[in-house]
Parts: structure tokens; C-alpha cells; sequence
């Protein structure tokens, strides 16, 4: 190949064996290469050496509180859809440093923490997660400051993005106008078609690092066409999903009414609806630890023995929890209704206030991994039925 | 909520997990449990900076122990001698209760909204502050008497729980002399108080108020401000004049951790100063 780049938009094709030469060409360029492993009975994200590990031929079945991985003889490398993790742990990491500090003559020195500078690229993020990545970057990069650690790890992280070409029952990105096609937000863009892939090119640095992998070739208009009716052909059976006829025993496939939701939820802050959700709401915090976009932490201190060497440490927090609104006069919210309220209120309805858009992917990440199945798209709906 | 969010010259917007060093130069006992701290930038560069608007707060470092937010008490006009009025009543807090004049903390800030005194400029002016709310408003009573002929009448309506509880009672008579109608109560007397019993929305009805030039500023336990806007509505007080400012779990001061989440604001970022028309609608559901 005499080119070193291909053109940002372009759309080239190679066999499928031929994806180990994009994990090859991207350790090559000095990325850390992660992707969908199987581990536990999940897909999650993990090293990637070969394609050899990646979940070939596995389905994921999603309901609520309910995934099981099953093999399926005409799955490919990408027909699970979504599991537990996202690209939110790779930029705003469950543990992180802000600031180590060391005591010297009674004064303390700030040391810059470090941050990790392999450059890490991950593949295999749908739809979902790009959209769920913007809306985390309003939040650590868009707003009057920006925190330094993610926008380290942002300008070093490379997408290799998966267009679906299968929905789980949970999954309801057509109702949140964020899928199932990805169109921008990856550096490539894999379609897996039965007989090859057709890849995207979203970014330069996508171009010259597929450009130096072996065996592209520009791909055919009938091969783009059945690329983009694959992604066609499942947003059209997504939206059809109210008037479908539901198979006996099958998962009831969501969607989510969102005409005029912020109103409806804020309108409807007393509904009857918080306390029989708060019935069954184990105030567990599973949904916002799976979810893509939910960005609450806390900061503790570590110090060593002495006293005199000190790490501020950044962790995952959780609105389900009573240390989350904490004051020296009380907690604020001290029910799961509270808290339940709280966090469905802020996903869909305050976060348009504060960033301009929903915090809302339809991922269905909170579904699934709910221990007692609560369905957020169930909970609008039965507010919607009886609101104000 | 709040798009015009102005960073702090003292803050750097691309790192605003940065410190700077200050040092205890004096601590001033108030009321039981409640101290003032005067802090100085080790950093003359830093102090030369520095500046904040009445209502702002700063976050309190002290490392391996953790940070606490805490309003700013001081004249505005002289951001130099800066000073936070605080109760020993958390961890920090407590930590802090141990130093000593010399001892170094870390500091970031400020941060938050501020009271809007340039517009209450040409207006009345009441300012009604319960318990420990007094700090946050005091920079508000120095901008007004810096500049005393901007104003038309000034209020300042005060409550504590007790006679020992009131903050700041050395200055009541340089206020007074500013023509400032400082009124004082208390939930419960002692022997010795000859002044009012009561709630502080109660002195309410002493005032003879202009509503269409009346600006409002309450501070104070969320109770007693309920009830200090419930007074003021009633005395057609548009909401829109009407300041408070909310007390949330403030962790960051940045908008990203997400604990002091109240409806649509971040407290620490979009307030804690709002307008009571920005919180009518959360004011009075429960457990928000």
C-alpha cells in the first residue's frame, strides 16, 4: 500500500481474519488494546491480544434483571450487545488519584498525580456509549472547568466503534434518538457483515492507523449498501416494536415515550408512583454504576502510616446512597423514594436543564443489571398514565 | 441553570483541583463551637489575585482529613483580610477546631454565586439571617456601608437560638451608625436580654415596606427561610426579588460529583445564591 492514510469518511472493507491486523497496527502505533471478552458470563472489556477472544458466536439475552450469554451458530464477533461495562470506566475510572501530597517541615507539598500515558484504544462501543461519552464530556470538559485526569485520558483514547446489528429487549436508543447507527464519535467504525467487515473511517488518526493494516480494500457500493441496510433494517424493526406482536415468554422489547418528559417527571415530583417504585428499589446503586453517563463521585483521603504522604482518591458515587446529599443538619434524602425520585428525575429531566440534553442513552444498562428488574421506561409510563 | 458562570482569577479553570497554600494569622472565638479565621496566601502573587463576591465560598483543605466548604465573612472591598466563620461540626471542621495561628491549610476558591448587590443598588434593603447565616451575608452588610448613599433602607434582621448564640455582637452598634436598622431576636431569652423573643419572618411585621423597590437576602436555617419568603410574598414582594442561599452536600465546588444536585442546579456551581423564583418549585417537596 503506497498511501499512509485513508481519508477521514472514506469506507473500505477487509476479510474478517483481518481484524487481527487492526489490533496488530494499533500496539504497533503504542495503544493499549482493549474489547469484548467473555468473563463470569458477561461480555465485558478487557485486553485484547487476538481476535481469538473476542465473544464469536455468543448472544446476549437482556431482560429485566436478567442477562445470559448463549452461543448461536450464525453469531459473529459482535452480536452481544451491550454488558456491564462501558468506555465510562476507562476515561472517569471507578478509582482515581487527583493529587498526591507529601508533608515536609510542617508544609505540604502538591505533587501532580500521575496519569497513565499508554494511549488506550478500545473496540467495540455501540452507539450508545459514543453518545453516553459526549454527554460525560459536557460534563468534565464542556462546563466552566475541566477536570484535568479526563481530559487526559479522552485526548489519548481511540474509539473502534460497532455498528449493531442486533437489539436487546432492553436496549431503546431509537426512543433516545442515539442509535442503533453510530455516525460520528469513533475513530473507525466496524459493520460485521457474514462474509467480511466494513469499516468507516471517523478521524485522521483512524485513517493512518487503518491504512496500515493489510488487506483493505475500497469497498464496493453493493458492500456499503449492505452495510447501511443492516443498520436501516434494525432501526426499523425497533420502531415498530409497540404495534409487534409480542412472542409468548420473549422479553417485551422497550422504547420510551419522551414527549415533553421533563415536564412530565417535574410536574409530577409527588406522584404515588416514587413510593410503590421505592417498594421494590433495593437503593442498591447497581444502576448508576452500570450506567454510561452517570458521573457522581466522592473524594477521599489515604494517608499512609505517618500522616505525612497523602492521596486524594476519587471513587464512584451513588445517589442511592444516604452519604450522597449528607448534611451536618441531616440527610436530604432519606427514603428510596427520595432517591429513587432523585436519580430518575436527574437522567431524564433536570439533565436537559444542566447540560442540554438527556443523561439518557437507552442502553438499558440499568434494566438488566437491576437485581429486581426495575424498568425505567415502566416507570414513565406508569407516571405518564396518571399524571398531573 | 446558571450559564454565566465567571471563573475565579484565583482558580484555574484547566486544573481547579489546584491548591494554594494559606496560613492561620488570627483566630477570633465567636459563640460556642464557632471560630473566625483570618487566612493569608503564603503566595504574594496569589493574594495579589485574589478576589470574591459577597455570598462566595471557598473549599478548606486540610490534607488527610478531607475538605469542607465555607462562605466567605469578610468586606468584599478588602479581599486581602479574609476571613471564614466556622462550626466545629464535621470532620474537617473539627480538624480545623485544633490549629493554630501559623499552622498552614491549602485552599481553593472562590466559588459559587454571589448576592446581587450591584443591582439592589437604588433599592431597599432587607437582609434577614438566622444562627450561622450571618457569615454569608456579612460581606453584603460591608458593601453596603462601603458605599452607604447607594441604598435607600437597609435592614438587617438577625435570630439565634440564645443570647449566647448570636454571631458577631461587637459590630451590631458600627452597623447601626451606617444607618442600618439592625434588629435582633432570639428563640429564647436569658436573664439578661431585654430584647426581642421570636423567630426572625416574625420582625416581619414591624417593617413598613416599599415592595416595588424592596430587595430581599435571607440566609439561614431552610426553615426559617420558607418562612421569611412566606412573609415577603405576602407583602407583594415579587419572587424574583427575593435571594436565598441553599445549603447542599458541596464535595467539589466543580459540578462534577453531583452531591449538592438540588432539582435542575448544582448548588456549589449555579449557587448557592438563587433567586427565589429559580427555587419556588423544590422548595416545599419533600426530601428533594
Amino acid at each position: 500500500m503506497s498511501v499512509s492514510t485513508t481519508p477521514v469518511n472514506s469506507i473500505v472493507s477487509f476479510e474478517k481474519p483481518r481484524l487481527q491486523g487492526l489490533l496488530d497496527a494499533l500496539k504497533q502505533a503504542g495503544y493499549r488494546v482493549v474489547g469484548p471478552r467473555v468473563a463470569d458470563g458477561a461480555v465485558v472489556y478487557d485486553e485484547l491480544d487476538s481476535i481469538e477472544q473476542l465473544p464469536l458466536g455468543m448472544i446476549d439475552e437482556q431482560d429485566g434483571g436478567k442477562y445470559r450469554l448463549e452461543r448461536d451458530a450464525a453469531a459473529g464477533y459482535f452480536d452481544h450487545v451491550v454488558g456491564p461495562h462501558s468506555l465510562k470506566r476507562y476515561l472517569f475510572p471507578p478509582q482515581e488519584t487527583l493529587q498526591q501530597l507529601r508533608l515536609k517541615d510542617g508544609d505540604w507539598h502538591v505533587e501532580p498525580p500521575r496519569v497513565a500515558d499508554t494511549p488506550l484504544a478500545v473496540i467495540g462501543p455501540r452507539s450508545c456509549d459514543l453518545h453516553a461519552m459526549a454527554i460525560q464530556d459536557r460534563v468534565f470538559l464542556e462546563g466552566p472547568y475541566v477536570d484535568p485526569g479526563y481530559r487526559a485520558r479522552r485526548e489519548r483514547l481511540f474509539v473502534v466503534s460497532v455498528q449493531c446489528r442486533r437489539a436487546a429487549a432492553t436496549c431503546f436508543c431509537h426512543s433516545m434518538k442515539t442509535g442503533p447507527r453510530a455516525s460520528r464519535g469513533f475513530d473507525l467504525a466496524l459493520t460485521e457483515l457474514d462474509d467480511c467487515f466494513v469499516i468507516e473511517v471517523g478521524s485522521e488518526r483512524g485513517g493512518e492507523v487503518l491504512a496500515s493494516v493489510a488487506g483493505w480494500k475500497t469497498c464496493s457500493a453493493a458492500t456499503v449498501d449492505r452495510a447501511t441496510e443492516q443498520s436501516v433494517r434494525l432501526e426499523r424493526s425497533m420502531n415498530q416494536r409497540g404495534a409487534a406482536e409480542n412472542a409468548p415468554h420473549a422479553a417485551k422489547p422497550r422504547q420510551l415515550d419522551t414527549r415533553d418528559i421533563r415536564d412530565l417527571l417535574l410536574n409530577n415530583l409527588d406522584h404515588p408512583r416514587w413510593d410503590e417504585v421505592a417498594e421494590r428499589c433495593l437503593s442498591c446503586a447497581n444502576c448508576t454504576m452500570v450506567c454510561p453517563t452517570c458521573f457522581c463521585s466522592s473524594v477521599s483521603e489515604v494517608s499512609d502510616l505517618t500522616g505525612e504522604q497523602v492521596r486524594r482518591e476519587r471513587t464512584w458515587a451513588s445517589c442511592f446512597t444516604a452519604e450522597h446529599s449528607f448534611l451536618s443538619s441531616g440527610v436530604v434524602r432519606n427514603s428510596t423514594t427520595a432517591r429513587y425520585r432523585q436519580w430518575l428525575t436527574h437522567k431524564l429531566a433536570t439533565w436537559i436543564d444542566q447540560f442540554d440534553t438527556s443523561g439518557c442513552v437507552g442502553c438499558g444498562r440499568c434494566i438488566t443489571w437491576c437485581p429486581v428488574g426495575i424498568d425505567l421506561t415502566e416507570e414513565v409510563a406508569a407516571i405518564r398514565e396518571t399524571a398531573k | 441553570m446558571n450559564s454565566q458562570i465567571q471563573v475565579a482569577p484565583t482558580v484555574d479553570a484547566a486544573n481547579p483541583w489546584a491548591t494554594h497554600a494559606v496560613r492561620i494569622r488570627e483566630i477570633e472565638p465567636e459563640v460556642r463551637d464557632v471560630v473566625t479565621y483570618r487566612l493569608a496566601f503564603e503566595d504574594p502573587a496569589v493574594a495579589e489575585r485574589f478576589r470574591f463576591q459577597p455570598g462566595q465560598f471557598n473549599m478548606l483543605y486540610l490534607p488527610g482529613i478531607g475538605e469542607s466548604a465555607i462562605s466567605i465573612s469578610s468586606d468584599p472591598d478588602d479581599p486581602q483580610r479574609m476571613l471564614h466563620t466556622v462550626r466545629a461540626v464535621g470532620n474537617v471542621t473539627k480538624a480545623m477546631a485544633r490549629k493554630q495561628v501559623g499552622d498552614q491549610l491549602l485552599l481553593r476558591g472562590p466559588f459559587g454565586s454571589a448576592w446581587p448587590v450591584d443591582s439592589c443598588e437604588g433599592q431597599d434593603l432587607v437582609i434577614a439571617a438566622g444562627g450561622l447565616g450571618l457569615a454569608p451575608v456579612r460581606p453584603v452588610i460591608h458593601y453596603v456601608m462601603n458605599r452607604r448613599d447607594r441604598f435607600g433602607k437597609v435592614w438587617l434582621l438577625y435570630g439565634a437560638r440564645s443570647p449566647r448564640d448570636l454571631l458577631y455582637t461587637s459590630q451590631y452598634d458600627r452597623w447601626r451608625e451606617a444607618d442600618i436598622d439592625v434588629q435582633i431576636t432570639v428563640d429564647l431569652g436569658d436573664d439578661q436580654w431585654d430584647g426581642h423573643i421570636g423567630v426572625v419572618p416574625v420582625l416581619f411585621d414591624r417593617l413598613q415596606l416599599d415592595a416595588s423597590r424592596t430587595r430581599i437576602i435571607t440566609c439561614g436555617p431552610e426553615i426559617m427561610m420558607r418562612f421569611v419568603i412566606a412573609e415577603c410574598l405576602s407583602q407583594k414582594i415579587e419572587s424574583k426579588q427575593i435571594y436565598l442561599s441553599m445549603e447542599r452536600n458541596m464535595n467539589c465546588a466543580l459540578g462534577f460529583c453531583g452531591h449538592c444536585q438540588l432539582g435542575p442546579a448544582f448548588v456549589c456551581k449555579d449557587g448557592p445564591v438563587f433567586t427565589h423564583e429559580q427555587m419556588e418549585p423544590y422548595l416545599d417537596v419533600q426530601d428533594f
